[in-house]
């Protein structure tokens, strides 16, 4: 895959190269954060310096299923030692699904200042660079953040009602998208009663995204083939993407504002775990 | 916690598997993710023998989002021993879950193994398991047991 700075991104910083992370691990202002499926990976070994955010442990609410709020966000970026200008890199497994998912929620309280290692850990690994299993401690910060922001590029189901008709990225598998499968294949079913997706939406699997030979996102002349002349797309449309529980659509979500320049693009965390439980709501197959 | 099931009647789970996930219990949330992370670093591969890529489909567990699979082989004496394959580099989960049932699962009876519940995949991760990793790890258990289980049905109809 060629440089970042060669793919014709709109924002060419919200990535970064794994040589550039290697080059700034000593960097004050920069803080490594790791993000995984498994939660078993960061302690087996992690880029030196790197903090461990845990999709469920750390940016989920315990109880209600709803993302931290401002104090339990605050709490987080300090004990992670980050600060409101820190510079947060995130990477991580399944080809960044929980990276770009957490970089996300820290968009929802106005942490934007925040990058992705292109090609995740598997990159990392794959070019033999080392890790080590020494847990970082940094000193805590006085973290400030605002209320979090469920309004722009968050979406609800009501807002998804609202949405119908409107433009909908379905990053699933073809077979969940169908109908045919309730969870993506050999993946476990996360509990959907039934199948199929949201009246309308485009089928657009996350993985379109990158190359699978090294887990890079492809260039924005590749992105815009598949999401503007394959799906229709176009940057000044409002957009919402689903998957199963909204990490996959993160990624696509990620894509969409971010390498792409989309104004417009809300991730339905809720997705299809929520919509095809729900009572009464339209369902195509 | 999960209690493994003992009735009169019932084989109840194998002795090693019981002591090590007693151990585990003993544990905290570091300690016990450190002890699996050095239990999946002594997973051993299937061996050429058994099985080479790419694998067989009816080998794979399903849910499992690592690519695991399982080939149950049965000894001289009618216990079973048990290899795996997982596909993907960072299933450390997956790792650990396979090593665990290859070093107390391999040499018991197809009785005993065709009991083990499912669920003793999350008291062996604790009951901070997300929804979808805890399914793969019970598919992964319950594989083993399956496999126990078709070998009692085979002994049966023979």
């Amino acid at each position: 895959m060629s440089e970042i700075s060669e793919r014709g991104y709109s924002n060419p910083g919200a990535l970064v190269s794994t040589q550039w992370v290697a080059d700034h691990l000593s960097d004050a202002g920069i803080r490594i954060v790791e993000s995984n499926e498994d939660p078993l990976v960061y302690p087996s070994g992690h880029i030196t310096g790197a903090v461990d955010i845990d999709w469920a442990a750390d940016l989920n609410d315990p109880l209600r299923r709803d993302y931290l709020d401002r104090s339990g966000f605050e709490a987080l970026m300090s004990r992670s030692g980050i600060a409101n200008d820190t510079t947060v890199v995130l990477y991580g497994d399944r080809n960044n699904w929980w990276a770009t998912y957490a970089l996300w929620v820290f968009g929802l309280f106005g942490h934007t200042n925040a990058k992705i290692m292109d090609g995740g850990r598997i990159k990392w690994d794959a070019e033999g660079r080392p890790t080590t299993t020494d847990v970082p401690s940094y000193a805590a910060t006085n973290y400030s953040a605002g209320e979090r922001d469920d309004a722009t590029t968050r979406a609800f189901r009501d807002d998804v009602m609202k949405h119908l008709g409107g433009k909908l990225i379905d990053v699933r598998s073809p077979a969940e998208y169908s109908g045919e499968r309730l969870h993506m294949e050999n993946f476990p079913n996360e509990g959907a009663l039934r199948g199929g997706h949201i009246p309308g939406a485009a089928n657009v699997p996350w993985a379109s995204a990158v190359d699978p030979s090294d887990g890079t996102f492809k260039s924005a002349v590749e992105l815009r083939e598949i999401y503007e002349t394959g799906a229709g797309l176009s940057p000044n449309n409002d957009v919402i993407t689903y998957c199963r529980i909204g990490e996959r659509s993160s990624h696509t979500w990620f894509a969409l504002t971010n390498l792409l320049g989309y104004g417009k693009v809300r991730n339905y965390d809720g997705s299809w775990t929520e919509w095809g439980n729900s009572v009464g709501v339209p369902i195509e197959r | 916690m999960i209690t493994s099931p003992r009735t009169p009647d019932g084989p109840g789970v194998p002795e090693a598997l019981e002591k090590l996930m007693t151990e585990l219990d003993s544990l905290d949330r570091t300690e016990r993710g450190q002890m699996l992370i050095e239990l999946s670093r002594e997973f051993e591969e299937v061996s050429p023998e058994v099985a080479a890529r790419p694998f067989p489909e009816d080998h794979r567990v399903l849910r499992c989002e690592s690519e695991a699979y399982v080939w149950a082989l049965e000894r001289e004496d009618g216990t079973l021993e048990y290899q795996f394959a997982v596909e993907n580099p960072q299933g450390v989960s997956a790792r650990a879950m396979a090593a665990i049932l290859q070093q107390t699962v391999s040499g018991e009876t197809p009785e005993k193994i065709a009991a083990i519940p499912s669920d003793i995949a999350i008291r062996i991760f604790g009951g901070s398991l997300t929804m979808g990793k805890g399914e793969g790890l019970m598919g992964i258990v319950a594989a083993v047991s399956r496999a126990a289980k078709n070998r009692l049905e085979r002994t049966d109809a023979g």
